[in-house]
C-alpha cells in the first residue's frame, strides 16, 4: 500500500472527505434493496450515472477500510511479525472484495 | 500493547487509614497511592484525614502536611511549588494535573492521588520519566544553525518571536502525554504530545535552520501519526497548552512538504 506515513495519513482522510457525498447515493441504494422490488433497484443499477457512482463508493470504502484497519492494528498489535501479517492479510481481503464487487456488478448488467 | 487488565503485582490493596485528631472540625479525606519496591508487596491505597484548616491550601501543601506531620515515609517530586517546575505532576481524582497549582477547594469530596499513569513507579508517587526524558533528547531540543553565527544574538521579528508562545511555556511534566491513549499503547515508539510539542517549538523557530531534518525524523507512522486527535493532552495540560494543535501544525507542515 503507500509507504509514507504522511501520504497514509493523507490519504486516508482524503477517501473519508470523499467518501461524504459518494454515500448519498449509496443510501438511495440502500434504500432500494431494503423495501424496492429486486428488478427495480436493478434497473436503477443499471443506468450508467448509478452504477459508476456505487462502484467508485464501493472502491473508496474498501481502501478507505484497508487504511483505517491498518492503524487500527499497528496501535494495538505490538508483535512486529504478527502486525504485518494481519496488515498484508487486511489488504488482500479489500483487494479480493474489490474484485469480486466489480465482478458481480459486471455480470448484473 | 495494549493492556486491559492490571498486572497482579499491580493490583491495589486497603493500606493504613490516618484518622485526623479528635475534635477536628474541617476534615478532608485523602486516598494516596503508596507502594514501595524494598517490601515486594502489591500497592495499597492509604487514607488521610487531615484538618484542611491546617493543611494549606493547595493539594501539595497537603501532600507537604503528610509527609511532615502524618507519614514521613510517603515519597514524592516537588520543587518550586508554583507550576514553573512540573515536578509535581500527579494523577489527582482520574486527572493528570500539577498539584502546586490545584487548589483544594476545586475538590469536593475525598481526593484520590495517583503517580502520572502508564509510567513506572519508582516508590510512591514518583514515575520513572527516564523514557519521556530520553524521547525529548531524541528530537534535538537546541538550536542548530549550519549558519556563521552573528557577532551578537540571532535576531528574530515579533511575528517570530510569536510563534513561540503556547510552545516555549511547556514544562515538560508529562501529564499530556501519560494522559494518552496512543501514549499507553504505544510508548515505545510513538514520542507524544509532550515531546511532539516541544518538536514543534523547534520546527517554528525562525533561527533553527534544520526543519527540513526535523520532519523528515518525524514522517513516521508511529513517531507522530499515533496521534489520533483524541485531544486528551490538551484537555489536561495544567499550563493550558494545546499539544493537540502543535500536533496538527507539525502534520500540516508536512503535507504542505509533500506539495512543493
Amino acid at each position: 500500500m503507500i509507504k509514507s506515513a504522511t501520504s497514509h495519513w493523507l490519504v486516508q482522510r482524503i477517501t473519508a472527505v470523499i467518501l461524504i457525498p459518494l454515500s448519498f447515493k449509496f443510501i438511495i441504494f440502500l434504500n432500494l434493496c431494503v423495501n424496492a422490488p429486486y428488478e427495480e433497484t436493478k434497473a436503477w443499477l443499471a443506468s450508467t450515472g448509478n452504477l459508476v457512482w456505487i462502484f467508485a463508493w464501493l472502491v473508496v470504502v474498501f481502501y478507505h477500510a484497508a487504511l483505517g484497519l491498518q492503524v487500527v492494528i499497528e496501535d494495538y498489535v505490538a508483535n512486529q511479525g504478527l502486525q504485518s501479517l494481519l496488515i498484508k492479510a487486511i489488504n488482500l481481503s479489500f483487494l479480493i472484495m474489490t474484485i469480486a464487487v466489480s465482478v458481480f456488478m459486471y455480470r448484473s448488467l | 500493547m495494549a493492556e486491559f487488565t492490571l498486572p497482579k503485582n499491580s493490583v491495589l490493596t486497603k493500606g493504613k487509614t490516618f484518622k485526623a485528631p479528635s475534635g477536628t472540625k474541617n476534615i478532608r479525606r485523602f486516598e494516596v497511592y503508596r507502594w514501595d519496591p524494598e517490601t515486594g508487596e502489591n500497592p495499597r491505597i492509604d487514607v488521610y484525614e487531615l484538618d484542611a484548616d491546617a493543611c494549606g491550601t493547595k493539594v501539595l501543601d497537603a501532600i507537604i502536611y503528610i509527609k511532615n506531620e502524618v507519614d514521613s515515609t510517603l515519597t514524592f517530586r516537588r520543587s518550586c511549588r508554583e507550576g514553573v517546575c512540573g515536578s509535581c505532576a500527579m494523577n489527582v481524582n482520574g486527572r493528570n494535573t500539577l498539584v502546586c497549582t490545584k487548589a483544594i477547594s476545586e475538590y469536593s469530596g475525598t481526593i484520590k492521588i495517583y503517580p502520572l499513569p502508564h509510567l513506572d513507579v519508582v516508590k510512591d508517587l514518583v514515575p520513572d520519566m527516564t523514557h519521556f526524558y530520553e524521547q525529548y533528547a531524541e528530537i534535538k531540543p537546541w538550536l542548530t544553525n549550519n549558519s556563521t553565527p552573528p557577532e551578537k544574538e540571532r535576531l528574530q521579528s515579533k511575528a517570530e518571536r510569536d510563534k513561540l508562545d503556547g510552545l516555549y511555556d511547556c514544562v515538560l511534566c508529562a501529564c499530556c502525554s501519560t494522559s494518552c491513549p496512543s501514549y499507553w499503547w504505544n510508548s515505545d515508539k510513538y514520542l507524544g504530545p509532550a515531546v511532539l510539542l516541544q518538536a514543534y517549538r523547534w520546527l517554528v523557530d525562525s533561527r533553527d535552520e534544520n526543519t527540513e531534518v526535523r520532519l523528515d525524523q518525524l514522517d513516521d507512522a508511529f513517531k507522530l501519526y499515533r496521534c489520533h486527535t483524541i485531544m486528551n493532552c490538551t484537555d489536561t495540560c495544567p499550563k493550558g497548552l494545546n499539544p493537540a494543535k502543535a500536533i496538527a501544525e507539525t502534520k500540516k507542515l508536512l503535507v504542505n512538504r509533500k506539495d512543493k
